[in-house]
């Protein structure tokens, strides 16, 4: 019954939004690490919430912790990193996004292409539903000499933006965080630049959503797990509202549209996969340590993610929220409400069932981080909520984000070959 | 004849069941573990075969109207026989083997050679009463029956002769391997029973005759299912290997078809599985990264207590105040214990509470999995433990209410035999 092979093996070519996406990643760090220098002013910031488009607007450059530890981690350096964090004090079941990132800047705050990193001239937290967040900055303020801005997110426990909540984030964006951009960069506030970049980000945000829909397509051109983790690169990090990210989709898009027409499945990291033999909804974030490991056994099963709530984290478009140039600051406060990470439990229920149904899954699994207290809490209850609710079995595994010592390669392998062959004895004259 | 088998290579022992055309069980056969997955193959199977040659020889007996109690005694007989055959059959391998390896030290103390002799001598004396009617052995397999005599005499020899006792034991770690991965050592059925059958002194001239047909029968294997721990290197193709989550879910079903939820507690994971009516899995959990609370547990525990495993869960079952324990982690396990004991807590109490930490551990996967439904069949070689069993009662009792509590006493098989229906499902004689 189960049969392995699916990926051809070939040199793999890389697309050309992925050369593009390279290139726009290395002249960033290129940014980042002459700012000392050019006196450029960065910020360290994180990626639910994130505003960009604001600190685009100040001529400002983001540092993203979070994306600094998983490229630690798919680089083999988080373990060594975590370590050193754990010496200074910080125990083993704190958030290893955390550790990694403590235990990089305690070592000379060398980021993923091998620059060191330049001191913040500014913290900028925004907090959209992880407490940790908070911690974490409290611990960077310790470190780092410079202003701290904090936005207060309200959480949507009820599943929806009221216009109070709406005006909260506003009025701190007005009174708190704009006037610690304009004290750290000396520029005055720049509301039609804010416009412009807004109308980029939006005209972005619509190639990602068609590329991530492109999913409901038998087989997907896709995988919007794994693969999607490159195809939100861009947007979720520094260049949302760049002329670089529109020009990045609209590539993505023209090829993944190409792929349609061929009929291909999604590129993996052994070739295109040849066979679509499971359709799966994703809930928790990949582990990084082990990525392609990881995604290899979902190759060999024949299994792509379909949809994932890991590529909503950075936003959640595919509801139709679109960053709006003719309500700027409203719209920022739109997007950090509607964030992944600020959703409560019954809104994550409807969203993965959502997915189960509109891009005919074959079943959903839970990835659930063994350091995110956050996220994890509750999952056991999504599984059952949504299994109930769509018909299609769920599965659960256990890893980490970045801390090797959390990815066990035998007993994941084990839980996932158990779950594909329970889906294939599921079907309707499923194997013997 | 022809038959289907289903293997499930665990982390301790190594099941096979063999089924024939239609269904019906016709043999079980276990081995423990080693690291030639083949040989553990090979002999699970093999034990399997001669089994299925005991049913079938009980069959003809029975088609030839021999009273059940007497088919029963004659059949007990020649089985202990046939056993005591082929202990005598690895016996030789082993003495070979021991002479071997002795040949081989570039040192040889001064009368190792002589010790050696007497021990294997000793131990082929003993086998007849090893296998006497009413005899206990602490197991099955020959590395440990074996392995406890060999050591045993090897203490009394050392104090007597001062041959130093690690040499001796060091000849035997060597040879057992050689023993364990042989097929020679394990020998021909035919020729342990003919040889068991002459050592009946008033046999039932049916028996012969029976054991005559059987041993000469042709097996065919026309299916094989592999599943367990050590699946990925079971010497099958890909497609004829399941995972163990739906071999347990299907052998539960099958050994008790109201079966709903199945807890499988193994040497080194543990499953709560869910099942619908046909058993097919629904939902499962299993132990994450640790193996705390599994049957290795018990195994060490045993281990520190210097008692057989099977010995664990008689004694704990004596407790009148069980001990409470929390933690279940293997490697503090052995200090938990002995800091009880230097506490002056009793064995069996401290027995018990362990027992009831690692079903308690056992609960938080049954509950992650979707709870515990009507009925409740508990599987793998911790269900034979009577502690854990009155454990495992008494909390689902408290959580669940009344429920059917499923345990067969073949409850070690049930992987393999969930994995021998696949492997039947698939040659298409019988869906």
């Amino acid at each position: 019954m189960t049969t392995r092979q699916t990926a051809t093996p070939v040199d793999v070519q890389k697309d050309a939004s992925q050369v593009r996406q390279k290139a726009m990643i290395a002249r960033h760090f290129d940014r980042l690490a002459a700012a000392p220098d050019t006196g450029e002013k960065t910020v360290y910031t994180f990626v639910p919430g994130n505003l960009t488009e604001l600190l685009l607007s100040f001529d400002i450059l983001p540092v993203l912790p979070e994306i600094n530890a998983l490229q630690s981690a798919m680089r083999g350096k988080s373990a060594e990193y975590i370590s050193v964090a754990e010496k200074l004090g910080h125990s083993e079941d704190v958030c290893t996004y955390v550790k990694s990132d403590i235990g990089m800047l305690k070592s000379g705050n060398i980021g993923p292409t091998g620059q060191r990193l330049p001191n913040p001239d500014v913290l900028l937290l925004s907090y959209t539903g992880c407490f940790t967040f908070m911690k974490w900055f409290e611990l960077l303020r310790e470190e780092y000499d410079c202003p701290v801005a904090m936005l207060h997110v309200p959480y949507q426990a009820d599943g929806r933006v009221t216009e109070s909540m709406r005006r909260y984030v506003v009025d701190q964006l007005r009174q708190k965080v704009i006037p610690v951009l304009e004290q750290a960069t000396g520029r005055a506030y720049d509301e039609d630049r804010l416009r412009e970049c807004l109308a980029r980000s939006a005209e972005a945000e619509d190639d990602l959503v068609w590329v991530l829909q492109s999913a409901r397509h038998t087989p997907s051109p896709i995988d919007a797990y794994f693969g999607a983790v490159y195809y939100v690169g861009p947007i979720f990090s520094s260049f949302r509202g760049t002329p670089d990210a529109v020009a990045y989709y609209r590539e993505l898009r023209a090829e993944i549209a190409e792929r349609i027409r061929l009929g291909q499945g999604p590129v993996t990291p052994d070739g295109d996969l040849e066979t679509e033999r499971f359709r799966i909804v994703v809930e928790g974030p990949p582990n990084w340590t082990s990525f392609r490991q990881f995604w290899k056994m979902f190759v060999d099963e024949g299994a792509v993610a379909v949809a994932s709530t890991y590529a909503k984290v950075g936003g959640v478009y595919d509801t139709g929220f679109r960053h709006d140039p003719s309500h700027p600051l409203e719209s920022l406060a739109d997007y950090c409400l509607g964030c992944y990470t600020n959703l409560s439990l019954p809104s994550r229920i409807d969203l993965l069932t959502r997915y189960v149904k509109e891009y005919s899954a074959d079943g959903f699994l839970i990835n659930s981080v063994k350091s995110c207290n956050s996220f994890s809490a509750g999952q056991l209850h999504i599984l059952r909520e949504v299994e109930a609710r769509s018909g299609r079995p769920g599965g659960f595994i256990e890893s980490d984000l970045v801390d090797p010592r959390y990815f066990s390669a035998a007993n994941i392998k084990n839980r996932l070959e158990s779950y594909f062959q329970m889906l294939e004895q599921k079907r309707p004259g499923g194997a013997a | 004849m022809r038959y289907t088998v289903g293997i499930d290579l665990g982390s301790t022992t190594t099941k096979a069941v063999v089924l024939g055309d239609d269904g019906t069980i016709l043999g079980r056969g276990i081995t423990n573990s080693r690291s030639n997955y083949d040989v553990a193959c090979q002999v699970a199977l093999g034990e399997a075969l001669i089994n299925a040659r005991f049913s079938l020889i009980d069959g003809e007996l029975a088609r030839s109207g021999l009273a059940a109690d007497l088919r029963a005694r004659q059949l007990a007989r020649l089985e202990r026989g046939f056993r005591a055959e082929q202990y005598r059959s690895q016996l030789r391998v082993l003495a070979r083997e021991l002479r071997h390896f002795l040949a081989r030290l570039l040192t040889k103390p001064k009368g190792l050679g002589k010790s050696v002799d007497h021990i294997v001598d000793s131990m082929e004396a003993e086998v007849d009463d090893l296998y006497a009617e009413g005899a206990r052995r602490k197991s099955d397999f020959f590395r440990d029956l074996a392995g406890s005599r060999y050591l045993a005499l090897a203490e009394a020899e050392a104090r007597a002769t001062g041959v130093g006792f690690d040499t001796l034991a060091g000849l035997f770690d060597k040879a057992i391997l050689d023993v364990e991965n042989s097929p020679e050592a394990a020998g021909r059925f035919e020729d342990h029973a003919r040889a068991a059958l002459a050592g009946i002194p008033e046999v039932d001239e049916r028996l012969p005759a029976a054991v005559d047909r059987v041993a000469t029968l042709q097996l065919e294997q026309i299916g094989s299912v592999g599943t367990g721990y050590g699946r990925q290197r079971l010497p099958f193709p890909e497609g004829q290997i399941r995972s163990e989550i739906l071999c347990h879910g299907l052998g539960a079903h099958a050994m008790f078809p109201g079966t709903r939820t199945v807890l499988d507690i193994g040497g080194q994971d543990t499953k709560a599985i869910q099942v619908d009516d046909q058993g097919i899995v629904t939902s499962f959990q299993m132990n994450d990264r640790c193996a705390a609370g599994c049957g290795r547990y018990l195994g060490y525990i045993a281990d520190e207590m210097s008692l057989g495993l099977h010995e664990l869960g008689p004694i704990a079952s004596l407790s009148t105040s069980p001990v409470r324990i929390n933690s279940t982690c293997t490697v503090f396990a052995g200090a938990e214990l002995r800091e009880r004991l230097s506490l002056g807590e009793k064995r069996e109490d401290i027995l018990a509470g362990l027992h009831r930490a690692i079903i308690l551990r056992a609960m938080s996967l049954l509950a992650r999995s979707g709870g515990v439904k009507d009925e409740f069949t508990f599987t793998g070689g911790v269900a034979k433990n009577p502690a854990a069993v009155t454990a495992l009662q008494g909390l689902l009792a408290e959580n669940y209410g009344e429920l059917t509590v499923n345990i067969s006493d073949d409850s070690i098989y049930t992987g393999a035999l969930g994995a021998a229906l696949f492997a039947l499902r698939t040659t298409g004689v019988r869906s």
